[in-house]
């Protein structure tokens, strides 16, 4: 492997990251818009406020760190991607800006009213970014992003049969791996009831992230055929190991075993975005950017190389005692969801 | 862009000096088994996690902004300054962990664990801050890539990191954040004093962070005057358009406001030769005129950039005098000044140094147009070519503003909750439980 693909990996490494984790945090959005409103939809809300409060910014930061990545170590192809989709990702950013926010006032808007807002906005900002990263996703893989300064078309580039349903898959993968996530949160939190809530959700959206899973495939078949050769050829063990991660989460939630659901859960996404890199090995921008062509020199490289190799030393260790205190409680904030009956 | 990185700044700078001001308090806190400075750690700390989750958000845009503005000048040169964010990105993925584990953290770690979590919070803000002003100076004083026309092949991260602009940017504008955030929070103490809230909450709440502030303000002038030097040597068309100078020559007049115009400044206060003295020592130092480069590479809009850079030094000078004062006061009665108009130029200052800020702002923005890159890539050259990209940044700039009016109106009630001592009701995002936190309170310092 040469230093540009070692790049592309630290650059995939920072996407799934991100797909993973702030995938979790938007996905609960979802559940928290679909969520009944009033009362009876309060529980579970509260889990989600609890569950994500002291970890949401920090997953956020992935997002910072790709974005980054992709600029340092492939400028061309950054330029490119930002120039021609800035519809979706302005969408994109306009969710994210909705998202910080609703989540920064949630809890300050004393007045129900103010909270119902604030918690939609959350809802509707998490059903924005997923979506447009998604469409841009497709795009990407559709090779309709040229490089360039805005070569390509600022509309048709993302409004897609393909880009469709990759948002889509996007929003529903999302609220898959927070629901599985949030099946554990509720035993944390010592709530029975929300836990079956959420392993009834976990059990719908999963089976309707696979059917657009299988939509999503035929897309490629037709609109992207270069990214679908590859996933049916290099990438197939790891769309196979995608599809088993997912069945052993099925049944692992149909068995009430809590354990191991979410690595499995972590483990289906994070083998996709995987086998689509493998899939589109050696582009960066399907058949028209090579990783090779589009990177930066020599130095550059070397030294996101270095910084990664910083943060895997540095951020690492810091994460995981952030993520044990939280798993632990030691850091919390809003009061946790009891077991039910004491309320209502 | 110009708007989001002028509200970025006043959110980063309180995210790299609030932290600061939260563990002196902190610190005060349990060395002194001081209820009060305890109470006001608490309270910034939640300040800080409301200010940081915005400040998160904006950067994010900014972030996207680089590629939805001007790609042509990140597809060219991200890979020159692209690496100063990646480190940037660690420094802020610390703060980002530490902050939440500080905030979170009040209750159920030990008192001094808890203060050292907080510790790295301050100073990855730093390492933040050092990394994303060093692309500005960058911009100001490009170096460390080859070749300087048409694609970089080459490049050489170190010279870029430290390029000639940073020993004075990144110092100016750090002292900057201090200043700013101290005297706004000083400020802020200063409308409760003088409203008759005399506890001790709001007398610690103003002393600290005052006292930060002038202790940064002095030093503030002296390397902001350095700056003003190395710009005047690097960069002096700059250099001439903060000070309207028009011709090339020596015994320069230096003048206060005034309307910058093509024959001479009108108006203003002239001080002869003293320009060229600042620049060089001496009353006979040459200083280059705007009229030594062609009328489309001098910066826009003369005359604001040159009172940007006045009111900006008056404001300094005029900060520098509230220290005094307050140094005075302390020398002779262990206090600040008890009087009312001490409390109110406090209250002012706050205002006053947040103006300072964004003046500053401005010279090192405008100043160095039309170049984004000074003397190698044009703004204009830089942005995007996609239509309507306006539009959706016209959005942006909405909730831009909503979310300001958010930040404000929460701090509001914030202070007001905490007022009226309805504390049950304190439920800031991911703020500790309210009152102080019973481990600290029973314990004391470990």
């Amino acid at each position: 492997m040469n230093k540009a693909d070692a790049v592309a990996v630290v650059l995939w490494i920072g996407l799934t990251m991100y797909a993973v984790f702030a995938g979790a945090d938007f996905g609960a959005g979802v559940w928290s818009l679909l969520s009944a409103s009033g009362d009876r939809g309060r529980r579970p809300r509260e889990l989600i406020d609890w569950a994500l409060g002291p970890v949401w910014e920090a997953n956020h930061v992935w997002l910072i760190f790709a974005v980054v990545v992709l600029w340092t170590g492939f400028p061309s192809a950054f330029e490119a991607v930002f120039s021609t989709l800035f519809i979706p990702l302005s969408l994109a950013a306009l969710g994210i800006v909705l998202r910080g926010a609703g989540f920064a006032f949630q809890h300050t808007a004393r007045r129900a009213r103010g909270q119902a807002l604030a918690g939609r906005l959350f809802g509707l900002a998490s059903l924005l970014t997923p979506f447009f990263m998604g469409t841009v996703v497709g795009a990407v893989a559709g090779g309709r992003v040229p490089v360039g300064n805005a070569a390509g078309d600022s509309v048709t580039s993302w409004l897609n049969p393909l880009s469709l349903v990759i948002g889509a898959l996007f929003v529903a993968t999302s609220a898959y791996l927070a629901a599985v996530f949030l099946v554990s949160d509720a035993h944390r939190a010592g709530a029975p009831d929300l836990e079956r809530y959420f392993a009834t959700r976990a059990l719908v959206s999963a089976v309707v992230t696979g059917a657009l899973a299988a939509v999503g495939l035929f897309a490629l078949y037709r609109h992207a055929r270069f990214v679908f050769d590859g996933l049916t050829g290099d990438g197939l063990p790891l769309v196979i190991l995608s599809g088993l991660c997912g069945i052993g989460v099925l049944v692992l939630l149909h068995r009430r075993a809590r354990r191991g659901a979410r690595v499995l859960a972590a483990g289906a996404v994070t083998s996709v975005i995987w086998g689509w890199g493998v899939a589109q090995h050696p582009y960066l921008l399907p058949q028209t950017l090579k990783i090779s062509a589009g990177a930066a020199p020599s130095a550059t490289l070397t030294s996101i190389l270095i910084v990664f190799g910083v943060a895997v030393v540095a951020v690492l260790p810091s994460l995981a005692l952030l993520f044990t205190l939280a798993q632990r409680s030691f850091v919390e904030e809003t009061s946790r969801p009891g077991p039910a009956g004491r309320e209502a | 862009m110009a708007f989001t990185l002028g509200f970025h700044i006043i959110l980063a700078s309180l995210g790299v000096a609030l932290p600061a001001m939260m563990l002196i308090a902190n610190y005060i806190g349990l060395r002194r088994d001081d209820a009060a400075a305890l109470e006001l750690a608490q309270r910034w700390s939640k300040a800080v996690a409301v200010t940081f989750a915005v400040g998160a958000v904006t950067g994010t845009v900014l972030s996207f902004e680089f590629g939805l503005l001007w790609p042509a000048f990140t597809g060219r040169f991200g890979e020159v300054f692209g690496v100063l964010f990646a480190i940037e990105g660690i420094f802020f993925f610390l703060e980002a962990i530490f902050i939440a584990i500080y905030i979170f953290g009040w209750k159920r770690l030990s008192p001094w664990t808890h203060f050292w979590t907080g510790v790295p919070v301050a100073i990855t803000g730093l390492g933040g801050a050092f990394s994303v002003v060093a692309v500005n100076s960058w911009m100001n004083q490009p170096q460390g890539y080859s070749p300087t026309s048409g694609k970089v092949t080459s490049v050489e991260p170190l010279k870029v990191i430290f390029n000639p602009a940073v020993p004075y940017e990144v110092p100016h504008m750090i002292l900057a954040a201090y200043l700013m955030t101290g005297f706004l929070v000083a400020g802020i103490y200063a409308v409760g004093l003088l409203r008759g809230r005399r506890d001790r909450i709001h007398r610690l709440g103003l002393l600290i962070p005052l006292t930060v502030a002038s202790i940064a303000t002095p030093i503030q002038f002296a390397v902001g005057d350095s700056a003003a030097r190395a710009i005047a040597k690097h960069q002096p068309i700059k250099f001439a358009a903060m000070e309207c100078v028009e011709q090339t020559h020596s015994d320069v007049t230096e003048y206060i406001y005034g309307r910058c115009t093509s024959s001479g400044v009108k108006g203003g206060i002239g001080i002869p030769g003293f320009d060229s003295f600042l620049v060089g020592w001496s009353t006979g130092t040459q200083v280059t005129g705007l009229d030594s480069v062609p009328a489309d590479d001098r910066p826009p809009a003369n005359t604001m950039l040159h009172w940007a850079f006045d009111t900006m030094v008056g404001i300094c000078t005029a900060l520098i005098g509230l220290g005094f004062w307050l140094g005075l006061g302390w020398w002779r009665k262990r206090d600040f000044p008890q009087t009312k108009w001490f409390l109110r130029a406090t209250a002012l200052s706050g205002v006053a140094a947040v103006v300072a800020l964004e003046c500053g702002w401005i010279v090192t923005e405008v100043g160095r147009q039309p170049w984004i890159v000074y003397k190698v890539m044009r703004t204009s050259d830089a942005v995007t070519h996609a239509s309507g990209v306006w539009v959706t940044f016209g959005v942006i700039l909405a909730l831009y503003l909503l979310l300001g009016a958010a930040l404000i109106v929460t701090l509001l009630a914030m202070s007001k909750r905490w007022r009226s001592g309805d504390e049950e009701d304190v439920d800031v995002p991911y703020g500790p439980e309210p009152g102080p936190p019973p481990d600290v309170a029973t314990e004391g310092p470990a």
